[in-house]
């Protein structure tokens, strides 16, 4: 058999311990509740993290993410079910005890202290040497680039050099577990792009399971493992970002994550393959589900708008067609995003990418186009 | 700057002649040449040389002094660890009912906080002397250190001592680095505070007082029952001196800290 050049890239060596039974996981969330007051912030939640884990949190403001962070750095407790990690039952451990560091949300930088003694703090707790604090120190100094900044106070430098220092300092210790509380969110696109993948190889290198919250799809897309989408307290659904994308199990994720057509209507199931009535008088629209669906239940289907084709004629190798009008066309450079209303009445985006020139472009405002797409495209979701 | 209307300008002069003159008499009347303390004699600075070559005073104030730098210190320690608990300490049981009585000595009357030291002292060592004014003086300046330091720990951002116990840090070894150096300049005007209560105090300390152990204050006062002498004009202008000083340099401690911190911000964005 030839060797492939990239092993991970071979179906034997892909990296998921979740599909794995015996696989054991670092973290173990049992029916975590946390309640504050009357106010439930985290709500019977049950998942495993594994080890190398690249674990990306997503969801909106308030949905939970950094109490579910707060409990795995020791900080606060959970109100019913247990927390284990390795195993083993940490929610009696205090934060200091715990192989567990977490960059926060709001940096928390010491202002009393300077960049380097920032970086330093957690290594001197840790009982090593003088030189091997320096050594280990000025590494993470020349990994976030903050040579320069190594005598500064943390009032005296920017916003994202202060978001670096407190990365810096969080990685210093080279913990087992890291949590990232939104790590990223102040620098510029591409000192973003290049401390993902500075965070990617660390994580390579060191084996560290990372837990990173995030508002930025792309970003939890890029670097994750796995994704979680949360909402009110609840995972509502883990997967990889492929899968999140591609099969999200929800409305909820499905519009959550990326652009989406949703497009609502009833079943007729024949086989595995379903119809969609969606308007009265419009063709249905034909989609292969895996998924158990009742004949004639309200379903909605979603479609990304990358998979739906653009033209003057219907393409005869996919299974639906329908025509439209353009309404609006947001050109974004690479692609282009065509609004495209269909007699129905629903507004369709679809997106192209731009092979052409503007000027020699197909189609302008109030173009009659057909749209197209395979029976694959888009999936079926009955919640 | 805005001018003062008269009417502020008025009101302005009223009130602080009111807290000033009687300092500012007792100041000019520390300088008269005269024996007799009504009548101006001229201007002249033997009486703070007397005042210096009277052995009954130099002892007194040397008694105060070791008072108050151990009240203070006494009580800056223990005033800070009470605003701490109160502060840190979350919801224990009996917290409201700590937090209420920690704060009681500050409205109690001095006499009846001079008596009542007074009587437990009597029960507890039998005899009185420096240890007792110094213990009665730390039990109310605290009150005042751990007011002081309470209100800083407030606005104190409690994720930074999350962050030293995430990065290895014990509970105090959180406390010695991260919280106690940004705090530091309110622990400093409370130990301020309390240095220039007990300087001040007369009534707690002659409850407590004994022989071999009389502060200035009392010194003073039972001075001046004998009559007023210019010695006791330039004694107390000198403690006018350290009083406004002590003060002072507390309010300027935090108020440069706040500047130096608005001034950083500004240049930081
Ligand atoms: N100490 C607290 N007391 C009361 N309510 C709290 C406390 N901490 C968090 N909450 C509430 O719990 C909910 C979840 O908060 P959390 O900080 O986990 O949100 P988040 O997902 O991190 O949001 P964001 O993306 O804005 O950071 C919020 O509604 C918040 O108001
Ligand atoms: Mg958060």
């Amino acid at each position: 058999m030839a060797q492939s050049p990239r092993p991970s890239s071979s179906p034997t060596n892909v990296f998921a311990p979740w599909n794995d039974p015996n696989a054991k996981p670092l973290i173990q969330f049992k029916n975590v509740t946390k309640r504050f007051g009357d106010f439930t912030a985290v709500d019977d939640l049950t998942i495993d993290i594994y080890e190398r884990e690249f674990f990306a949190l997503l969801g909106p403001s308030g949905c939970g993410k950094t109490t579910l962070m707060r409990m795995l750095a020791g900080f606060e407790s959970p109100t019913e079910g247990s927390i284990l990690l390795g195993g083993q039952d940490i929610v009696p451990v205090p934060p200091n005890k715990r192989p567990v560091n977490m960059m926060f949300q709001s940096y928390a930088l010491f202002p009393h202290l300077t960049v380097w003694d920032n970086i330093a703090f957690g290594l001197r707790r840790d009982g090593l040497g003088k030189d091997a604090i320096n050594d280990r120190v000025k590494e993470m100094l020349r990994l976030t680039r903050l040579d320069k900044f190594a005598k500064r106070k943390p009032h005296q430098i920017s916003g994202g050099q202060r978001q670096r220092v407190a990365l810096a300092r969080s990685l210093a210790k080279a913990p087992k577990l890291l949590l990232l509380d939104e790590p990223l969110g102040a620098l510029d696109k591409k000192l973003r792009n290049e401390t993902q993948f500075e965070l990617m190889d660390i994580q390579e290198k060191t084996g560290t399971t990372f837990v990173i919250v995030t508002h930025d799809q792309e970003e939890a897309m890029t670097v994750a493992s796995r994704v979680a989408v949360m909402d009110h307290g609840k995972m509502v659904q883990v997967d990889t970002p492929a899968g999140i994308y591609e099969a999200p199990n929800s409305v909820y994720v499905a519009d959550f994550i990326g652009d989406v057509n949703l497009i609502e209507g009833n079943a007729k199931v024949d086989g595995n393959t379903v119809s969609i009535h969606f308007a009265e008088g419009a063709a249905p629209i034909t989609a292969v589900c895996e998924r158990p669906i009742a004949d004639g239940q309200r379903v909605s289907y979603a479609i990304r708008p990358e998979k739906i084709s653009v033209n003057r004629e219907p393409l005869d190798d996919r299974a639906n067609h329908v025509k439209g009008k353009i309404e609006d066309i947001g050109y974004l450079g690479n692609v282009s995003t065509y609004h495209v209303r269909l007699p129905s009445g629903e507004l369709v985006s679809a997106l192209m990418t731009n092979s052409r020139r503007l000027a020699r472009r197909d189609f302008t405002w109030e173009d009659e186009v057909w749209l197209s797409w395979t029976d694959t495209a888009g999936v079926v979701l009955t919640e | 700057m805005k001018k003062l209307s008269w009417f502020n300008l008025t009101t302005l002069t009223l009130g602080f002649a009111f807290l000033y003159i009687p300092m500012i008499v007792l100041i000019v009347y520390s300088f008269n040449g005269g024996r007799l303390v009504t009548v101006w004699a001229g201007f002249s600075t033997k009486w703070y040389g007397t005042l210096f070559h009277n052995e009954a005073f130099l002892d007194a104030a040397w008694v105060t002094i070791r008072v108050a730098v151990a009240t203070a210190t006494l009580a800056t320690i223990l005033g800070t660890l009470a605003g701490y608990v109160l502060v840190r300490g979350g919801r224990f049981w009996g917290r409201t009912l700590f937090s209420g009585m920690a704060y009681a000595p500050l409205v109690m009357p001095d006499v009846i906080l001079g008596l009542s030291l007074l009587l437990l002292f009597k029960v507890m060592f039998g005899s009185m002397g420096m240890t007792t004014i110094i213990l009665a003086h730390t039990t109310f300046a605290m009150c005042y250190v751990s007011v002081v330091v309470s209100s800083r720990l407030l606005s104190f951002d409690k994720s930074l001592e999350e962050a030293a116990s995430d990065l290895g840090a014990t509970p105090f070894d959180t406390f010695m680095s991260v919280t106690l150096p940004i705090i530091f300049p309110a622990v400093l005007s409370g130990w301020l505070l309390a240095f220039t209560l007990s300087l001040d105090d007369l009534v707690i300390a002659s409850f407590v007082t004994g022989p071999g152990a009389t502060t200035l204050p009392i010194k003073i006062y039972s001075a001046v029952r004998l009559g007023v002498s210019p010695e006791i004009n330039a004694l107390s202008t000198i403690m006018i001196g350290i009083v406004t000083v002590g003060v002072l340099t507390a309010s300027l401690i935090n108020k440069r800290k706040v500047v130096q911190r608005l001034k950083d911000e500004k240049t930081a964005n």
